[in-house]
């Protein structure tokens, strides 16, 4: 009989780590052992990217987002596109089509009006240009050191047409993963911009709205079971999402997925895998196998999924796994992280 | 990717995995020493292309592993004090301690800062002269360079403020002791290529005449993982026990002479302590008396600090490539990456983690887990 006398596991539960907001493990033990059991209702229960509910006969889809984001301003868009753009994903990807948004701004002390301007404006044309509408919102101030410079919260409200229903545990073994374009351009363009990193090629954030990208999918009238955008946490955290929801296994094939040269090379140098590196213009389709060609046809015809590819299949085998076939041949196990991915040391 | 993509090239790969399968006419145990190969192999699964009897052994080579629990309760205990900085490499702050880890530090108002670099915590040293700011400095031959450098940077600049908690340990020591145990069960190493990009390999040939083990000095790339495998079964087949250098493209047989020299007037070096291994003679590097007002455990007065490791844990037998990760009854149950009872299971480049992360399924699947 082996003695097990390691150092004694620390108790994961006495103080909220930043690792509860990676997406990964912790942020799921936090949701499941903190928020569901406080609010348990049918409509929370499918956890989904937003709240479908009915309304007389009217379907709304419903979502809200805090964007954090740090720097403020990055390449490829700053924190008031980006909370535009990610609630109206969260609102595409139940199949709605996004209409009102509200726009709540938590400011610190000090902040520079002109940089409050150009947030503010980013948000407007950003909506403008999505055409939603922001209809309601609220400004708070917070004191010196209590905030970091600005956080926004969106929510958003969405019109979902009779009889659409996405939703995470409609897929089933057979179905194909596709996935829309490369992926880990947003978190690594954060990363680079944030800790003064520079690498050749142009990195630059993925975000945009993907509402009409999912109307032209949802257009071809194909059996599409759920979507998904994959943000914090990455494609592994969409797929293993997917996998835990609809008690099935997913396979993908590394050779499948699409990585720009400038994010590979970024993610090669700093220990990284892109799978779990956030996107913010990207979205993974599980679709039956009839209909994936043509759906995977009218991704590619839209400016925002003409990288896209087909990157798996869900299977019976190993329920609750997502396992992917390597580029030399074996298959590994794409886990969901603890917490946030870690640089290594070398 | 250049420099990449043809080292991962699935036909490549194939054909070696073949080469080795005609030449191998009995089984051979091989270690990789360096915790970037065993994370390479588990995370293509090398081993799975492997015939039967050609068993590939995790080495002690993941540094975040071997830095024992006292060093993580001293970077605790500084890392704790109020208006200090205390900046590391990311992997270190989940490694728990006697009682915490790093990032329970940082949440309780510790601060607590990652940097891919030793020279950005000799920048916010410059940018807050009134805060202490500690870099917690370990790992092996590769890292000691830039903290070396860092260390002589901050003395150049005269800023007092900056230190370093330093665990460095050096590779060829450890060998040592693996080759010298009566337990041995190693045939041939894979020789780290990061560390020999910058030391050389003359202390392997110095290894490889002492015991007569033939080394394959590695990168980290599937194919040149499975050309090291393949020259070292030739040479085991063969009946020879030479140091031969996979790793052309990195590799000399000086290293980085640069490197060297600034490791060298910087450090000096020390017996060490190893997590789950004991301290092993003249394995690691300290800093060298005249760099003492940069030495954090004599600034901050936490050398007295220990931390009793029980004797029991496999993490030992598996840092020494006697068990393998799921030989242990803890593994995927008591012990997680969320959950890590010993080091291997924290780091990425932990053998435990490794397994856990990539090879779960088969695990389950051979009934073991």
């Amino acid at each position: 009989m082996l003695t097990l006398t390691c150092p004694v596991p620390l108790a994961a539960g006495d103080r909220v780590l930043l690792g509860h907001g990676s997406g990964g493990k912790l942020s799921a033990d936090l949701i499941r052992d903190v928020i569901l059991p406080a609010f348990h209702n049918p409509v929370l229960a499918r956890l989904d990217d937003q709240a479908i509910v009915n309304i007389n006969g009217l379907r709304l889809a419903f979502t809200t987002d805090t964007f954090v984001v740090k720097p403020l301003f990055f390449p490829g868009g700053d924190i008031g596109s980006l909370a535009v753009h990610g609630t109206i994903n969260d609102l595409a990807m139940g199949g709605a089509q996004p209409l009102f948004l509200s726009a709540a701004f938590i400011i610190e002390e000090g902040f520079a009006m002109e940089e409050l301007r150009r947030v503010v404006e980013s948000l407007q044309r950003a909506a403008a240009d999505a055409g939603v509408q922001v209809v309601t919102g609220d400004t708070k101030v917070v004191e010196k050191g209590s905030g970091d410079g600005m956080f926004i919260n969106t929510s958003g409200l969405g019109l979902v047409a009779n009889g659409m229903v996405l939703s995470a545990g409609q897929a089933r073994p057979g179905d194909r993963v596709l996935l829309s374009g490369p992926i880990g351009d947003h978190g690594i363009a954060i990363l680079a911009r944030r800790e003064g990193l520079e690498f050749e090629g142009a990195l630059e954030s993925d975000s945009a709205p993907l509402h009409t990208l999912v109307a032209a999918m949802l257009a071809t009238g194909a059996a599409i079971r759920c979507l998904r955008d994959p943000t914090r946490g990455g494609v592994s955290s969409t797929l293993n999402e997917f996998a835990v929801q609809a008690q099935v296994g997913i396979e993908i094939d590394e050779r499948a997925i699409p990585v720009h040269e400038a994010v590979k090379g970024a993610c090669e140098l700093l220990g990284l895998d892109p799978l779990y590196v956030a996107n913010e213009g990207k979205l993974v389709a599980i679709v039956a196998p009839a209909d994936a060609g043509r759906v995977l046809a009218a991704m590619r015809q839209h400016p925002l999924g003409q990288e896209a590819q087909m990157i798996g299949t869900v299977t019976a085998a190993h329920p609750r796994l997502v396992t992917m076939r390597t580029l030399v041949g074996p298959t590994r196990i794409v886990d969901l992280l603890a917490g946030d991915q870690l640089p290594r040391i070398c | 990717m250049k420099y990449i993509d043809e080292y991962r090239d699935e036909r490549l790969v194939h054909s070696l995995a073949a080469q080795i399968a005609r030449r191998a006419t009995r089984p051979w145990n091989l270690m990789e020493i360096c915790g970037g190969q065993t994370h390479t192999i588990m995370r293509y699964g090398l081993d799975e292309l492997l015939p039967a009897g050609i068993r590939l052994v995790h080495g002690p080579g993941c540094p975040v592993c071997v830095t024992p629990l006292e060093t993580v309760d001293k970077a605790i205990e500084i890392a704790s004090r109020p208006g200090l900085i205390f900046v590391s490499y990311g992997d270190m702050l989940r490694v728990p301690g006697s009682r915490l880890d790093l990032f329970r530090v940082k949440a309780a108002g510790g601060d607590v800062r990652i940097v891919y670099s030793p020279m950005e915590a000799v920048k916010l040293a410059r940018a807050h002269p009134d805060r202490p700011v500690v870099f917690f400095g370990i790992g092996f031959e590769t890292t000691a360079p830039a903290n070396a450098m860092a260390v002589w940077e901050a003395r150049r600049q005269g800023l007092e403020n900056f230190s370093m908690l330093i665990s460095h340990v050096l590779v060829p020591p450890a060998i040592r002791l693996l080759l010298g145990s009566p337990r041995n069960v190693v045939q041939g190493f894979i020789a780290p290529g990061h560390v020999c990009t910058v030391m050389g390999y003359r202390d392997y040939v110095a290894l490889c005449r002492d015991f007569y083990v033939p080394m394959v000095v590695g990168g980290f790339e599937p194919a040149d993982l499975l050309e090291a495998v393949r020259m070292l079964v030739a040479q085991l087949e063969d009946g020879r026990a030479e140091v031969e250098n996979q790793y052309v493209r990195s590799v000399s047989y000086e290293g980085n002479l640069p490197a060297q020299r600034i490791m060298e007037s910087v450090f000096e070096v020390c017996d060490r302590k190893w997590r789950g291994i004991g301290v092993i003679p003249r394995s690691g590097l300290r800093l060298r008396p005249e760099y003492a007002a940069h030495n954090a455990e004599q600034v901050f007065a936490v050398g007295e600090i220990s931390a009793e490791e029980p004797a029991e844990c496999i993490s030992a037998e598996v840092l020494q490539g006697l068990k393998r990760p799921t030989d242990c009854p803890a593994f995927g149950r008591a012990c997680t990456p969320e959950n890590p009872m010993g080091a291997p299971m924290v780091s990425a480049e932990g053998a435990c983690a490794a397994y856990y992360h990539y090879r779960r399924h088969s695990v389950a699947e051979a009934g073991v887990c």
